[in-house]
C-alpha cells in the first residue's frame, strides 16, 4: 500500500519550512537511514532520513518549494513490489492550508492519518504518523442519538448493554450524574494535550499506546478541572491513635466485628463535620450548600483507576454498621459493580494511603464537595511526652485540602482539632 | 433420588420452569423439576397451543364456509366435526407435552412427579397420589407455579353452564348461546372461536373497550371487526349475577347505560384475569412475602429470602409464557453467576392475541407514552394500501408505531390484521436494539409483504408515507 512521507517539523516550534532539495528521485530504492531531502528553516538545513524501506512512487513536492507545511505530504513511498500502478486511485492525506494534494479521489482510499494541527512538535525525523487508534464506541443509535441531543461526549460513557454497549439509559446516567458533560470533561483534553506533540517527543517503537477507557477519561477531566479551578488550600496536622488501636483491639477481640482504623476515621470525620457544620459544604457558585449529613466518599482504588463509593449518613452510623458497609461498598467497587448512586454524590471525601506506607500528602478535591481529607500511615515516632521527656507514640498524619471560596483556613482548622479530638479519644465518639 | 443436594430446584415444568432447567443443565448445575401435573404447563396444555389449534380449525372453517366463492373456490356443504376438533387440538398438546419429556431427558433434567411444598430453605417436600416423597435439598429453590384464571363467588366454574379456558378447551358442543366475560387475549380468542363455529356470542368487557390493554386505535378497530363477524360486544358493562337453571343459566347484567337486564346463555365463559397459584407451596415456612396472590421479586426474580427466587406468572404480569422463559433463563444465569447478564425491559416484552385478525403490540401505547410526557409521533399504515394484504384477501388491519418527537426512539408498535403476530418481532428487536427512525427507514424490507407496512407506518409517522 502506497505510504505518505510527510514534511517533518525539525524544531518545536516550526510550522512550515522550504524543501530545498531531493536527493532522491521517482522510482530510487530507499532503506530506512537513506537521506531523502533537505530541509531549511529559518534557523538551519537538515537532511532528512528515510524511515521505511520501499520505493519512491512519487514527489509530490517539488525541491525549492518554500513555505511547506508541517505534515504535508511530501512524497509517496511504495512497498517492495508495488508500481507506480498502486498510485492509481491513492490520494495522499492533505492538511488545511498545505500543499495542494491531488484532488480528493474516495475517503477510503486514503490511510487513516491523524490530522494534525500546526502544533508544536519535536522530532527531526520524518515522522510518519500511524493510522490513530479509533477508539470504537459500541454504542445503540439511539445512544449516539441522545448523546447528540444533550452535548455529551458519548467515548466518556461505560456501557452497560450486552457486551458493554452503550445503552440509552447509560447516557441518560451520565447526563444525570454530571459524568461527561462536555463542561467538564469533552473540551479540556483535547485542547489542553496534544496527542501529537507529545508523541512527537517520544520514538515511536520506545513505548506501548494504551486506549484510555471512560473512567480514565473522566478522572483525567475532572482531576484537571478541579486542580485548575478550584482554589485549594491545605492543613496538616498529626494524631496520636494508640488509644484508637487499643480501643479497636478491644472491640475487635470479640470476635463479631472487624473494625479497622479507617472505620475510625470515617466515623471521626463524620462527627467532626457534624461539629463544625461549615466544613461540610459546596460551592455552587452563588450560594453554599451546607450539607445536613455526613455523606463520606471514601477514594478505592480499582483496576485501570479509581473510585469514590458513598458511606451515607456516616455521622448517625455506628462503627459496627460502618465497618459492614464499608467493606460492602469496596468490595462492590472492585468489581466494579456499584449503582450510579452509590458513587455519585458525597459531601466530603476522605483518602487514606496509610496501609501503603505513604507518610503524609495531599488530594486533589473531590468536586463539589468542598474538602478531602487524606490519611498518611500510622507509625511509632518519637515525640515529646507532657514533661519534656521523649516517648514512643503511634502517629497519623492528616491533611485536609479545602476549597478555599467555601472552607476558609480557620474553619478547616477547627475541623481538623475536632477530628484531632474524637480519633484521639475514640470513646469521646460516644458522647 | 439420591441423598444429593442439587444447585437448583424447580417447582413447576411449564414454559418457565422447563426452559430455566434446560438453562441450568446448560450452565452446568445440577437441577431437579418437580411438576404436580402436566410437563410445559399451563402454555402448551390448556393455553397458548391447543387454543391455536382450535382457531386455525375454526378458522379454516370459516373460509370454507363463508368465503370460498370469494377466492373463486366452490366449496359444498362445510361442516365440523367438534369433537375432532378437539381431538386435533388435544392431541397436538400432547405432542408437545411429549416433546418437553424429550427436552428432559436430552439434557439430563432430573424430574420428579408430584406437589412441593418448601419446608424450609433449601429442602421442599414433595407428595404425589398421597404418599411422601424423600425430601428433596437444593442451594436455590425456583418457584414457576404459574396461575390458573380468576372466578368470583357465585361465578365459579360448575362443569355445566360456566367454564373457564380449562372447560372450553374441551367443549362437548358449540353453544348455541355464549356469553363470554371479560375482553383480554384468553376471552377474545374463545369468543372467535365459538363465534366462528356458529355460537351467538356475547362478549362483556367492564372497561370501555375491547382488549383494554392495546392502543385505542387497535381496540376501536377490533371492535368493528368483532361486529362485523356478528360479536355482541357489550363494553363498560359487568356481569351481576350468573343463576344457573335446569337447561340453561341466566345472567344478569348492568349495561353501559346503567340498566340492569337478565339475559339467557347456554354457556359462559369466565375471562376475567388469573390469579397467581402461591397457596400450597409452602411461602409461609420461609416467610416469602407475596401480594395480590403474586410473589414479590426484584429485577432478577429474588424473593424476600436468600436463594428462593420466583418466575412467571406466579411472579406478577405480563402473564406471558415467552415473558416466563425469560425470566428464568435470565435468573438461572445470575445464579450461575454468568457475567454479562441483563435484567428483562418490561417494555420490550410483545403480546400476541389471536382472534381474527389478530393483535400484537409492544411498548408504549400512543396513550401511555403522553402519560409518560414523551411528546410522540404517531404512524399508521393501514392494511389495504398493501398489495400483499390484499392478495391474501385480509385487507383489514393496522400498523401504528409511536415515536419519541425528541430522540426518534421507537416507544411502541401496536399492529392489529393477518399474521401480525408473526411481524411484531421486527420491531421488538429494533427496540431491543434502540434503533432509531432513522435506522428503521434505511432498513429494505421485502415485496411483496406484510412487513411493508411496518416500514410504511415507520414513514408515516416522520410524514414520509408512499403508499397511501
Amino acid at each position: 500500500m502506497p505510504t505518505p512521507i510527510l514534511m517533518p517539523a525539525l524544531s518545536p516550534t516550526m510550522e512550515s519550512g522550504k524543501l530545498s532539495a531531493w536527493l532522491v528521485k521517482e522510482g530510487d530504492t530507499v532503506v530506512s537511514g537513506d537521506v531523502m531531502c533537505e530541509i531549511e528553516t529559518d534557523k538551519a538545513t537538515m537532511e532528512v532520513e528515510c524511515v521505511d524501506e520501499g520505493v519512491i512512487g512519487k514527489i509530490l513536492v517539488e525541491a525549492g518549494t518554500e513555505d511547506v507545511l508541517v505534515n504535508a505530504a511530501i512524497a509517496i513511498l511504495l512497498e517492495e513490489g508495488e508500481d507506480a500502478s498502486a498510485l492509481d486511485g491513492y490520494t495522499p492525506p492533505a492538511i488545511a492550508g498545505g500543499v495542494p494534494a491531488p484532488a480528493a479521489v474516495e475517503e477510503a482510499a486514503a490511510p487513516a492519518v491523524e490530522t494534525p494541527k500546526a502544533a508544536p512538535v519535536a522530532a527531526a525525523a520524518p515522522a510518519i504518523p500511524k493510522a490513530a487508534s479509533k477508539s470504537a464506541h459500541f454504542s445503540s443509535p439511539l445512544a449516539r442519538r441522545v448523546a447528540g441531543l444533550e452535548g455529551i461526549d458519548i467515548s466518556l460513557v461505560t456501557g452497560t448493554g450486552p457486551n458493554g454497549r452503550i445503552i440509552k439509559r447509560d447516557v441518560l446516567d451520565a447526563v444525570k450524574n454530571g459524568v461527561a458533560s462536555p463542561k467538564t470533561a469533552a473540551g479540556f483534553t483535547s485542547t489542553s494535550v496534544d496527542a501529537v506533540a507529545v508523541k512527537a517527543l517520544y520514538a515511536a517503537d520506545s513505548y506501548e499506546e494504551v486506549a484510555a477507557d471512560g473512567m480514565r477519561k473522566v478522572i483525567a477531566a475532572r482531576m484537571t478541572e478541579t486542580a485548575r479551578d478550584v482554589p485549594h488550600i491545605f492543613l496538616t496536622i498529626d494524631c496520636e491513635i494508640d488509644a484508637l488501636l487499643s480501643a479497636r483491639k478491644g472491640l475487635n477481640a470479640s470476635g463479631d466485628v472487624k473494625i479497622s482504623v479507617n472505620d475510625f476515621v470515617i466515623k471521626a470525620a463524620a462527627m467532626a463535620l457534624m461539629k463544625v457544620p461549615e466544613a461540610n459544604a459546596s460551592w455552587t457558585g452563588d450560594s453554599i450548600l451546607m450539607h445536613k449529613h455526613a455523606d463520606i466518599s471514601m477514594a478505592v482504588a480499582i483496576e485501570g483507576g479509581l473510585i469514590t463509593p458513598i458511606v451515607t449518613n456516616a455521622d448517625l452510623k455506628g462503627l459496627a454498621e460502618l465497618s459492614v458497609n464499608t467493606k460492602d461498598l469496596a468490595t462492590r467497587a472492585r468489581d466494579r459493580k456499584l449503582q450510579p448512586s452509590e458513587y455519585q454524590g458525597g459531601t466530603f471525601s476522605i483518602s487514606n494511603m496509610g496501609m501503603m506506607g505513604i507518610k503524609q500528602f495531599t488530594s486533589i478535591i473531590n468536586s463539589p464537595q468542598g474538602a478531602i481529607l487524606s490519611i498518611g500511615s500510622g507509625e511509632k515516632r518519637v515525640v515529646v511526652g507532657d514533661n519534656g521527656e521523649f516517648v514512643a507514640k503511634t502517629m497519623m498524619t492528616v491533611t485536609i485540602a479545602c476549597d478555599h471560596r467555601v472552607i476558609d483556613g480557620s474553619v478547616g482548622a477547627s475541623f481538623l482539632a475536632a477530628f484531632k479530638g474524637f480519633i484521639e479519644q475514640p470513646v469521646s465518639m460516644l458522647l | 433420588m439420591s441423598n444429593q443436594t442439587y444447585d437448583v430446584a424447580i417447582i413447576g415444568a411449564g414454559p418457565g420452569g422447563y426452559v430455566t432447567a434446560i438453562r441450568a443443565k446448560q450452565l452446568g448445575l445440577s437441577v431437579v423439576v418437580i411438576e404436580r401435573e402436566h410437563y410445559g404447563g399451563i402454555c402448551l396444555n390448556w393455553g397458548c397451543i391447543p387454543t391455536k389449534a382450535l382457531l386455525r380449525s375454526s378458522e379454516q372453517y370459516h373460509m370454507m364456509a363463508h368465503r370460498a366463492e370469494e377466492f373463486g373456490l366452490s366449496v359444498k356443504g362445510a361442516s365440523f366435526d367438534l369433537d375432532k376438533i378437539v381431538a386435533r387440538s388435544r392431541g397436538i398438546a400432547a405432542q408437545m407435552n411429549k416433546g418437553i419429556q424429550f427436552l428432559f431427558k436430552k439434557n439430563k433434567v432430573d424430574v420428579v412427579d408430584g406437589e412441593a411444598k418448601i419446608k424450609a430453605k433449601g429442602v421442599i417436600g414433595v407428595t404425589a397420589n398421597g404418599k411422601t416423597l424423600p425430601d428433596i435439598k437444593a442451594k436455590n429453590i425456583i418457584i414457576a407455579t404459574g396461575a390458573r384464571a380468576r372466578t368470583f363467588p357465585g361465578m365459579e366454574p360448575d362443569g355445566k353452564f360456566i367454564w373457564t379456558y380449562k372447560q372450553a378447551l374441551v367443549a362437548d358442543s358449540v353453544p348455541k348461546r355464549l356469553l363470554v366475560i371479560g375482553s383480554g387475549a384468553i376471552g377474545i380468542e374463545f369468543a372467535s372461536f365459538f363465534n366462528a363455529l356458529g355460537s351467538d356470542t356475547t362478549v362483556v368487557e367492564v372497561m370501555d373497550r375491547v382488549l383494554p390493554v392495546e392502543d385505542k386505535d387497535i381496540s376501536a378497530h377490533a371492535l368493528k371487526q368483532f361486529k362485523k363477524q356478528g360479536m355482541e360486544i357489550l363494553t363498560s358493562s359487568k356481569v351481576d349475577k350468573l343463576t344457573p337453571g335446569k337447561n340453561d343459566i341466566s345472567a344478569t347484567l348492568t349495561l353501559k347505560n346503567g340498566k340492569t337486564e337478565t339475559r339467557t346463555y347456554d354457556r359462559v365463559i369466565l375471562a376475567v384475569g388469573i390469579v397467581g397459584n402461591v397457596e400450597n407451596i409452602g411461602l409461609e415456612a420461609v416467610g416469602i412475602k407475596h401480594e395480590r396472590s403474586h410473589i414479590v421479586v426484584d429485577q432478577w426474580s429474588k424473593t424476600n429470602v436468600d436463594g428462593i427466587y420466583a418466575i412467571g406468572d406466579v411472579a406478577g404480569p405480563p402473564w406471558l409464557a415467552h415473558k416466563a422463559s425469560h425470566e428464568g433463563i435470565i435468573c438461572i444465569e445470575k445464579i450461575a453467576g454468568e457475567k454479562d447478564v441483563h435484567p428483562l425491559n418490561p417494555k420490550g416484552i410483545p403480546g400476541c392475541t389471536y382472534c381474527h385478525p389478530q393483535v400484537a403490540s409492544v411498548g408504549y401505547t400512543e396513550e401511555k407514552a403522553i402519560e409518560a410526557g414523551y411528546k410522540v409521533k404517531v404512524g399508521r399504515f393501514p392494511f389495504v394500501g398493501n398489495g400483499k394484504a390484499v392478495a391474501l384477501g385480509e385487507p383489514e388491519g393496522l400498523i401504528k408505531t409511536v415515536f419519541d418527537a425528541k430522540t426518534g426512539e421507537l416507544l411502541g408498535a401496536h399492529m392489529i390484521g393477518t399474521e401480525v403476530t408473526e411481524l411484531i418481532q421486527g420491531y421488538v428487536i429494533a427496540m431491543g436494539l434502540e434503533t432509531t427512525e432513522k435506522e428503521l427507514m434505511h432498513t429494505v424490507f421485502a415485496h411483496p409483504t406484510l412487513s411493508e407496512m411496518m416500514h410504511e407506518s415507520v414513514l408515516d409517522a416522520y410524514g414520509k408515507m408512499i403508499h397511501m
